[in-house]
């Protein structure tokens, strides 16, 4: 029991964090059909930021101008890097994206070095915030969540509440006519990739120092990111939603399980050979096989429903 | 108020507009006839600015060619597609408020009118406009351009597939569009309803305009009808 609410706490704000970066890649994705591979890149430079930041002015400051410098580089990367390849096309994008993540990589290798870098947590937070029986739960933690579900609601209510959201909203479907009523709509994109990058960059202020602040770890959250948005549904926010949390728990309880398929077969009574040359299969742990899991989930999902779990694009 | 000279307009390699030339007069409503894939829909794109195309749009004494689409619209040009673009998720108020170009009602058009005009909007405001029929979707779209306040409005294909009795309350915005000394650039397929409402018509064939005149004159011009026209 103690296992479980601790472990549940820990997914509940690790699939809280990865929705801040599904969510942007999916208003991205909707909004201007360009898969950005560069995402989880600005979530790297959130949190190479925010280090920086945090040595010369503290984390509570860092908080606000990680994201804020983020959005700015995503503000450029749309108006004068996508907007200018947008004429040759989706493959022209998708490869611009996805030099654009090399490219971030090798910078942030050039000035912070190849190593992880020494980003955190800020003291104030570094207590526990409340024991369960004998776990004691870092306050950070809460604090992640809280951040995310600020962060939700924010966006929540802009789409929903806001001239602009509603804006946002027309032109998920039909982008050409939103600006032929006399919106500007060009704009309207470059706010979104902007908008976008910085939940990014903050996710990356918030989970830099939470777990490890390294070259490698745009690549590592970028690909379980894909994960979230694929399984959810492409374009779909809500099934992003549930897809984090779902890819979350999957992730942080994975890990700790030590079944294998050897002791299920032993609970429902399957004998199993012990010469047999799939012994070493049925032996594999939970734990083991956890960071292949989350890929195996998306591949059952897109046999069963090849636009994901609340996706409407047909492919 | 509008004159396009020499349009050419491209869908990648393909040609699809040879230099086609129009004008709408202040308060004047205009037909463009023709069948299928003539160009009629490309001409009123290619003049909202959202193909390829070059020549001269001039909208009030205005050069729009090369102008981005919605400094085009807020030149003063309306475009109603004939897709019905409506937005599915946003309610029919929400889809009404879009069509305003800043927060507040200005202009000729409030929303009290749209409702007036169809009562059933008013009734369905806070539903989703994707659950609403097709005909209904139609008024949306008519009233969320007339909520921008245009000068000249260019309406693509309104009546189609609408049933008769919708087609009759369209009639009538067309009627209440021109009493506010509004322009009117009609696609149309139904040359009943063009030859009634319309002071001029153009007849498209192959990407340029093969005819021009009054209603009386295309009556009279069997030789057009046939060729261009019937099918």
């Amino acid at each position: 029991m103690e296992f479980f609410l601790v472990t549940l706490l820990n997914s509940l704000s690790y699939g809280l964090l990865l929705f801040m970066l599904s969510s942007g890649l999916t208003l991205i994705f909707s909004m201007m059909g360009v898969l950005n591979f560069a995402h989880a890149s600005f979530y790297m430079l959130g949190a190479y930021f925010a280090y920086q930041t945090s040595t010369y002015v503290g984390f509570w400051p860092a908080l606000v101008i990680a994201p804020l410098v983020v959005a700015g580089l995503g503000a450029i990367t749309e108006r004068y890097g996508l907007r200018t390849v947008h004429k040759y096309g989706h493959v022209a994008e998708l490869l611009f994206t996805f030099g654009l993540a090399y490219i971030i990589e090798e910078v942030v290798h050039l000035i912070w070095g190849r190593a992880p870098v020494p980003y955190r947590i800020p003291e104030i937070l570094d207590f526990s915030a409340f024991s369960i029986f004998s776990t004691q739960y870092p306050a950070y933690r809460v604090f992640m969540m809280l951040i995310s579900v600020a962060m939700l609601v924010a966006l929540y209510l802009v789409l929903t509440r806001t001239r602009i959201g509603m804006i946002i909203q027309a032109s998920l479907s039909h982008p050409d006519m939103v600006q032929a009523l006399g919106h500007n709509v060009p704009t309207v994109f470059m706010l979104v990739f902007a908008g976008g990058a910085a939940l990014a960059g903050l996710a990356g202020v918030i989970g830099g120092n939470a777990f490890v602040t390294e070259p490698g770890m745009a690549v590592s959250v970028g690909t379980i990111v894909f994960v979230v948005v694929v399984f959810g549904g492409m374009g779909s926010l809500a099934g992003a939603f549930i897809a984090s949390l779902i890819i979350g728990a999957v992730q942080t309880f994975s890990v700790a399980f030590d079944y294998s398929l050897l002791s299920l077969f032993g609970t429902i009574g399957i004998k199993v050979n012990t010469e047999s040359g799939w012994m070493e299969l049925w032996k594999v742990t939970i734990a083991q096989a956890a960071p292949v899991l989350p890929y195996l989930l998306m591949v059952a999902m897109l046999i069963v429903r090849p636009k994901g779990l609340m996706g409407t694009r047909e492919g | 108020m509008l004159a396009v000279k020499d349009l050419h307009a491209y869908y990648g390699k393909s040609h699809i507009l040879h230099g086609v030339h129009l004008s709408v007069g202040k308060g004047e409503i205009v037909s463009l006839l023709g069948r299928n894939g003539v160009g009629r829909s490309t001409t009123i794109k290619a003049i909202m600015g959202q193909v390829v195309s070059n020549g001269s749009v001039k909208f009030k004494d205005r050069e729009l060619m090369g102008t981005k689409t919605h400094l085009i619209a807020r030149a003063g040009l309306g475009y109603v597609p004939e897709n019905r673009d409506i937005f599915p998720t946003l309610t029919v108020r929400q889809n009404l408020m879009l069509g305003m170009k800043g927060r507040k009602e200005s202009g000729r058009w409030s929303m009290d009118d749209m409702y007036q005009l169809f009562p059933r909007l008013r009734e369905r405001a806070d539903a989703p406009a994707g659950v609403l029929s097709g005909g209904e979707q139609q008024m949306l779209t008519l009233c969320r351009t007339l909520m921008g306040d245009p000068d000249l409005v260019m309406i693509d294909e309104p009546t189609e597939g609408l049933a008769p009795k919708i087609v009759e309350q369209v009639a009538n915005l067309f009627d209440e569009i021109a009493k506010r000394g509004i322009s009117i650039l009609l696609v149309e397929q139904k040359l009943t309803i063009a030859l009634k409402i319309s002071q001029r018509l153009y007849v498209m064939g192959h990407g340029e305009i093969v005819f021009e005149g009054t209603p009386e004159d295309l009556r009279a011009n069997e030789a057009v009808r046939k060729e261009w026209l019937e099918v």
